[in-house]
């Protein structure tokens, strides 16, 4: 399983953020060429190099990205020239590769009708607070199983990643009545951030890998610190994070991109239309609006996930590699 | 998983003592956010579902305990057995395409020495879109007039399908719609797990002389079995909980033709009112699903002992 795991060799502090925990990108490629300039897959490097295997690799290699192309790329490029299209334009058979006119004011139409505006403004507090309590509450906790150890702490453990082999679908109607009513206390807390933020700092899978990061981190590390009176607060803010700057990178995005991308829940705990998030809020409001005022608030909503990707790409590759083992 | 550490009972020297008690109690402040979050919104929501299955609830009154009725109210309900055939057939069509296409695509990206950083982040694109963006966007394409996938077919001269209004095809929409926003996943994760069998197996083998696809299947394979493993059950567990794709393409028609299990779920709730019978079907599924959970755990427990 060690190629699925985020967890890189013991000595974790040096690690650059974000290098370490998959081999993705140009540079690990790059300096793998370097070490072992006979990387091999199925076929061999003497194939490769007979004009046959030469022409056959190239006829491959165009197909592929071709096909690819056409396939994930061609959607979204017919997504955001859609939008430019009017009725008439789009119902043409067989339809012009480009638009025939080149008028965005049908995404100024489109923010201004669907409320964009509000929805975003929404999915960004609901995603933003869930990053806060997120790391504030599972940082602690995992430091305190891995570091702290304290009775039935591995009881504690147990019940958390337990809550990973529970399909999340399966405890929606429970875990909307909770939310609802909540028990003991009576608040209602449908229609709050708080019905987002919560929930998701209960994260089982979260809590297992920054406790298998802090397991990493040698015990000395620590021990000089206790001696020289630091309290466990002092150590968890001035040694152990610093030191944890990947993994916390890891978690940060996985947890900014499911909140972004959840669709159920904010459906259920959400209702009033001045409080939904983006997902929710276009999809309310899809049957009303004209096909291309849609189309264009389709991809204002697909922009800032696609910009995250971009620039985050290596710690989403390396997050998702981990999220191989989640339940 | 279960067993607990008592440290510091063997040493019972007073300051040892005090120490113990100061690090548990600093603990437990560490832990109580994570404790407080787990109970109310993860633990009790478990404990919540089972009462909730054997409950009459109306919310005014005090649940009335109603035994094996809501079991009873689910499994004579005629859409029943529809929305359990339609979890199986869309679990298993997904798995012909999402489950071999990726794994497939990956052994070629990692032949590939161009593009890759380009193929890569192409094919988790679509994985990044918010899933409603997708499946509305698909939805735009299944359009039986002028949609994009007729237009293509009119352009190669075949006859326009109807999609989603037909139940011939609705089923299968919902499944082109979830692969393509799920094929980046698989794809990715296989492609790590490539890269890590060493090139010395497929020099011995071609030593042996086994041609290209006796390499794959007497090195790729084997060398990436227990991940192969791994990602069959966590994709048959995903798939079956689909509900974004029938909730907002079709409504789980036409004629229950995509009605599943997680939807007839929220329908009982939030359309008819009756949490008891959704609890029960929620129940249902969740035993399903915790077989393939169970494998999946001695799976990851063989392979660490």
């Amino acid at each position: 399983m060690s190629n699925v795991t985020v967890q890189p060799s013991p000595p974790a502090p040096s690690r650059r953020p974000g290098s370490a925990p998959v081999e993705a990108g140009r540079g690990t490629r790059r300096r793998r060429k370097e070490a072992a300039p006979q990387f091999r897959g199925v076929v061999s490097p003497h194939t490769l190099k007979t004009p046959r295997g030469r022409v056959i690799y190239w006829i491959v290699l165009v197909t592929v990205v071709v096909g690819f192309t056409a396939a994930f790329v061609f959607p979204l490029y017919w997504m955001v020239t859609g939008a430019l299209r009017s009725p008439e334009e789009l119902a043409q058979m067989p339809p012009g590769f480009f638009p025939e006119s080149l008028d965005f004011a049908v995404y100024a139409e489109a923010w201004d009708q669907l409320n964009l505006g509000q929805f975003l403004g929404n999915t960004l507090l609901y995603a933003g607070g869930a990053l806060l309590f997120t790391l504030a509450v599972d940082v602690t906790a995992a430091y305190a199983l891995s570091k702290l150890r304290p009775v039935l702490g591995n009881l504690v453990l147990g019940l958390m990643l337990a809550t990973l082999m529970i399909p999340p679908m399966v405890i929606l109607l429970p875990a909307y009545l909770t939310v609802k009513d909540l028990p003991i206390l009576g608040w209602d807390l449908l229609n709050t951030p708080w019905a987002i933020w919560l929930p998701a700092a209960a994260n089982g899978f979260y809590i297992f890998l920054l406790k298998r990061f802090f397991d990493s981190i040698p015990r000395e590390l620590l021990e000089a610190a206790q001696i020289d009176g630091a309290s466990a607060s002092r150590i968890l803010w001035s040694i152990v994070l610093p030191v944890s700057r990947p993994i916390i990178g890891v978690v940060s995005i996985l947890s900014v991109v499911t909140v972004w991308k959840d669709f159920v829940w904010p459906l259920l705990v959400l209702p009033d239309s001045e409080n939904m998030s983006i997902s929710v809020g276009i999809a309310s409001l899809s049957a009303q609006m004209p096909q291309n005022v849609l189309i264009a608030a389709l991809v204002i909503a697909s922009l800032p996930a696609i910009i995250v990707f971009f620039v985050f790409q290596r710690s989403i590759m390396a997050g998702l590699t981990a999220g191989s083992l989640k339940g | 998983m279960t067993t607990m550490t008592v440290k510091g009972s063997r040493h019972r020297t007073p300051g040892r003592f005090r120490r113990g008690v100061r690090r548990n109690l600093t603990a437990y402040g560490f832990l109580c956010g994570a404790l407080i979050c787990f109970a109310f919104f993860s633990w009790y929501p478990m404990v919540r579902e089972i009462l909730l299955s054997f409950q009459q609830t109306n919310f005014v009154d005090e649940p009335t305990w109603v035994g094996l009725e809501n079991f009873g109210t689910v499994i004579d309900d005629a859409a029943f057995a529809d929305a359990w055939i339609n979890t199986a057939a869309f679990t298993g069509l997904a798995l012909v395409f999402g489950y071999f296409v990726p794994f497939a695509a990956a052994i070629v990206l990692n032949e590939l020495r161009h593009a890759k950083a380009y193929l890569r982040f192409v094919v988790y694109l679509p994985v990044m879109l918010p899933p409603a963006v997708g499946v509305l966007l698909f939805k735009w394409f299944y359009d039986p007039g002028p949609g994009l996938f007729n237009q293509i077919l009119d352009l190669v001269n075949l006859p326009a399908l109807s999609w989603l209004d037909s139940t011939d095809t609705a089923l299968l929409s919902l499944v082109i719609v979830s692969t393509w926003m799920n094929l980046g996943t698989g794809t990715l994760i296989y492609l790590a797990a490539l890269q890590s069998i060493p090139g010395e197996l497929y020099e011995a083998a071609e030593l042996d002389g086994a041609g290209l696809f006796k390499r794959v299947w007497h090195v790729t394979i084997p060398q990436t079995k227990l991940i192969l493993m791994v990602m069959l059950l966590l994709q048959i567990v995903a798939t079956m909980q689909v509900f974004i794709e029938p909730y907002l393409l079709t409504g789980g028609g036409p004629e229950n033709a995509t009605l599943t299990v997680a939807y007839l779920m929220y329908q009982y709730a939030f359309n008819f009112g009756d949490f008891g019978a959704g609890g029960a079907l929620g129940l249902m599924l969740m035993l399903v699903l915790m077989v393939f959970s169970a494998f999946y755990l001695r799976i990851s427990r063989d392979n660490q002992s």
